[in-house]
């Protein structure tokens, strides 16, 4: 009865954790040196926020341990947020003719 | 015991969590959603002043500022790694090494904070940078700066107290793997957070030589 209750979730072993950390720290070095080197600001903005997305992902996925959940959990927070998040977008357009509009 | 447990067929019937989780962990995960829409909405806000001022100020320069804020990085991050040690121990039930892990991510988080106002404290007194004016132009740089990065330390702070709390606890052999494991939730999420606002506060404002 209490079984699945008190179930604890062993999901990943220190070497999984150690390779995620050296992954992520990594992955910041490519930002650090994207920045070094002044790539165009729209190439760079793809970059670092793939590379951000890509850290996020691995950081839910396996610090924050939702690998190892069920999918439900998954499938209740995750979508909403992530559509919440682009329709924050919306008004991108406008704000980018406004500098465009300034009377000087 | 075993009737009892083939009472319930469907996961819907009620009798089981529907998620496997424990009503803590679910309720720390909402907690994360919406505070990640906080986060989101701060971002955007951020974004947009930027994108309507094309005269917006880079004043990281590479050398001592972005280095400052690599290392902050690298603070944060290492505690993430500690802190999935302190999860990992707890579910092992060795409750010292879960102490001496959460106490290491306190240590990194503390780092972070105390890194993260000195590079405030030179941007105040040195550079002269208010939320409302700064010496490079577009006053609204330091109002997107230091709500952006005030907010985040703000949640690096409440997480120390969090853990500390936390690690009294587990050392008095209170607590259960759960509640590390939530307050471990909590503080990945801090470090999640850094990981967009490090790239799109300090990197897109990077000034080399």
């Amino acid at each position: 009865m209490s079984e699945h209750i008190e179930e604890i979730h062993v999901g990943g072993t220190t070497g999984t954790f150690l390779k995620v950390w050296i992954a992520l720290l990594a992955m910041t070095g490519v930002e650090v040196l994207l920045a070094y080197e002044q790539v165009p600001t729209m190439i760079m903005l793809t970059a670092l926020l793939g590379l951000s997305i890509i850290k996020a992902a691995l950081i839910i996925a396996y610090f924050m341990h939702l690998k190892f959940e069920k999918l439900s959990l998954f499938l209740t927070l995750f979508p909403m947020l992530i559509f919440c998040i682009i329709l924050m977008l919306v008004f991108l357009g406008d704000a980018t003719r406004i500098p465009h509009m300034r009377p000087f | 015991m075993s009737s009892q447990s083939s009472v319930a067929t469907s996961l819907w019937e009620g009798g089981r969590s529907p998620y496997a989780t424990n009503s803590k962990k679910f309720g720390m995960w909402l907690f994360i959603v919406s505070d990640s829409l906080t986060f989101s909405a701060m971002l955007f806000a951020y974004t947009y002043s930027r994108v309507t001022n094309p005269d917006w100020p880079k004043p990281f320069d590479f050398s001592p500022a972005i280095i400052f804020a690599s290392m902050m990085s690298f603070c944060l991050l290492s505690s993430s790694l500690t802190m999935v040690m302190a999860v990992h121990a707890m579910t092992h039930g060795n409750r010292k090494a879960t102490v001496r892990w959460i106490l290491a991510t306190m240590v990194c988080g503390a780092t972070f904070v105390v890194l993260h106002l000195s590079e405030w404290m030179k941007l105040i007194n040195v550079e002269g940078v208010t939320p409302f004016k700064n010496p490079w132009g577009v006053p609204l740089f330091g109002g997107t700066f230091f709500a952006l990065t005030g907010l985040h330390m703000t949640h690096v702070i409440c997480g120390l107290i969090y853990l500390a709390i936390i690690a009294t606890g587990v050392g008095r052999g209170k607590f259960k793997a759960e509640d590390v494991e939530v307050s471990g939730l909590y503080w990945h999420f801090v470090d999640l957070v850094w990981m967009f606002i490090f790239p799109l506060v300090y990197l897109m404002s990077a000034r080399v030589g």
